[in-house]
């Protein structure tokens, strides 16, 4: 399945590498990357392909790293951006 | 890639404007658990609702978990419970704790089908249960009880409407020391539907299959955020189309929810019931909504039209995105429930009078109103009963649900925590209509042609 990870946090050097490692700990493949840099707010939008199983504990562990880095992380299934905003 | 703009869009909506989906209700046949006995049907219906629903909370929850959406209710309806006590006969309440129950071992916040539908007139299972409805609703604390007392097709049975103005009072009464929580959980309907999946009025209806899923969504806060960012110099068109624009999206999240608690509970897919529901939580109000659309305050003239706009505006929207679009689909307008309702009750902007007319173009009716505690159970049947007209008239779904304040005088508002939220006590007409309420019979259906 297809995950959508959006972060959002002041920016700062190496918070894609930071993102990224933790993503390939886990076996995400990163297919996209979509990134700007808004009056100092990094925001960066990132499409992976990860395995279903565990992906609970994905999210879980993606948002509490963010967290203690001063990011606000949020992983979810890419299923609900098409339903919402495709015709 | 999809649009960078839409993602932050959606998780927006999610994180600060109170989009969620509302409740996933599964409807439950029990046709199949009637029976002579009453206990046994009781069994019967235990072992049926902890069989079909012992995963729906845990596969809510997990949607939640893996989509990012907040799922907030999961809710059990079920067949009208008068149709078993018609077979049983007996005591009627062992219905009700047995339901209560199934919703505590299962952790659904409440479970609806507490019901009777005697538009044309009452069987003796149905006149027993209406009549257990007020020791039910003392008794547990899941259950919801709704009675249909009229319909376009058979006009209002007034017999029911004298009778339900005395048990609301009842359950107000019986329950005074848990701040009148019984009525909170009654809900009188004109033209009830059988597939809503939002409480209190939600019950599985005999023309439904033997298990269903229905979703409710909402998103009040996103619909006014909509509104805010188009600014004060658009045409209500223009507000019209952007009002669908959000309906459309927030349905469609609505629809995958729907589709993937279906496909893992293996369980067919009912309906999307789009309804802006507020809730207590700041911004999610539909009187905001109002008030964004130009109005000081709720209440105030315009409102009405702006409540009507809104209320087709979403609907249509719903439409475009979901084949299965049912229930009550449109706007409430709880007061207890929503912070601008009740700010503008407070103020004096609100009226029980101006909601009343603002009931006959929105998808429901009187709705969490809290009354004086000295009002007579004959005025309640009167307001009922002109709901219940607005409905008949109209061709559409009315519904009272209101809380006399018994044992709370000289007290501003009743607090009844969690989503039900808090009512301001509104000041009620004093006029009598004892003498017409006790006329009983029935009010013929009204003519479909010659329409003025």
């Amino acid at each position: 399945m297809r995950a959508i990870i959006s972060v959002v946090g002041k920016d700062r050097p190496g918070i894609l590498a930071f993102v990224a490692k933790e993503c390939a700990d886990r076996n995400a493949n990163i297919v996209e990357v979509s990134q700007t840099v808004l009056s100092e707010m990094f925001t960066m939008i990132m499409v992976c392909e990860v395995a279903n199983e565990g992906f609970a504990d994905f999210i879980d562990l993606l948002e509490q790293k963010g967290q203690q880095q001063g990011l606000s992380i949020h992983v979810m299934h890419e299923d609900i951006f098409n339903a919402m905003h495709k015709i | 890639m999809i649009n960078t703009n839409n993602i932050l869009e959606t998780i927006h909506m999610i994180d600060e404007e109170d989009l969620d989906i509302r409740t996933i209700t599964m409807g439950i046949s029990l046709l199949d658990c009637a029976d002579k006995d009453i206990d046994v049907a009781c069994a019967k219906i235990k072992k049926k609702i902890m069989t079909l629903a012992k995963d729906l909370v845990k596969v809510g929850d997990d949607i939640s978990k893996e989509y990012g959406i907040p799922i907030i209710n999961k809710r059990i309806s079920v067949t009208p419970i008068s149709l078993l006590q018609s077979v049983s006969g007996g005591n009627c309440v062992k219905y009700a704790l047995a339901l209560d129950e199934c919703a505590k071992a299962l952790n659904v916040n409440f479970i609806g089908g507490y019901s009777a539908l005697v538009q044309k007139g009452m069987t003796k299972g149905e006149k027993e249960l209406i009549e257990s409805i007020p020791e039910a609703l003392k008794l547990t604390e899941h259950v919801c009880a709704s009675v249909n007392v009229g319909s376009t097709r058979a006009g209002i049975n007034m017999d029911a409407v004298e009778l339900m103005g005395r048990i609301v009072h009842q359950a107000a009464e019986i329950t005074k020391d848990q701040n009148c929580m019984g009525a909170c959980k009654l809900v009188v309907f004109c033209n009830a539907v059988e597939d809503n999946p939002f409480m209190a009025g939600a019950f599985h209806g005999i023309s439904e299959p033997e298990v269903v899923i229905n979703v409710g969504v909402s998103g009040p806060g996103v619909v006014r955020s909509a509104l805010a960012k188009a600014g004060k110099d658009k045409s209500m068109d223009e507000l019209a189309e952007i009002i669908k624009k959000t309906a459309f999206k927030i349905t469609r999240m609505g629809q995958l929810v729907g589709n993937l608690a279906s496909e893992r509970l293996n369980v067919p897919f009912g309906i999307v019931d789009l309804s802006l529901a507020p809730t207590p939580a700041i911004g999610d109000s539909v009187a905001y909504i109002l008030e964004e659309m130009g109005l000081e305050q709720c209440g105030g003239p315009g409102t009405t039209a702006c409540l009507a706009m809104l209320n087709d505006a979403v609907k249509k929207g719903g439409v475009m995105a979901s084949s299965s679009i049912g229930g009550l689909s449109g706007a409430f307008i709880p007061v207890s429930e929503d912070a601008g309702m009740i700010a503008a009750c407070k103020s004096q902007a609100l009226k029980l009078e101006k909601l009343e007319a603002m009931t006959a173009v929105c998808s429901v009716g009187l709705d969490m109103i809290v009354v004086p505690g000295d009002t007579t159970p004959s005025t309640i049947s009167g307001i009922i009963a002109d709901e219940a007209a607005i409905g008949m008239v109209n061709s559409k779904t009315t519904a009272v649900r209101i809380i006399p304040a018994i044992g709370h005088d000289g007290e501003e508002e009743l607090e009844f925590g969690g989503l039900l939220g808090s009512g301001p006590i509104m000041p009620i007409s004093k006029v009598k209509c004892d003498v017409m309420i006790k006329r009983k019979g029935r009010i013929p259906a009204p003519l479909q042609s010659l329409k003025n």
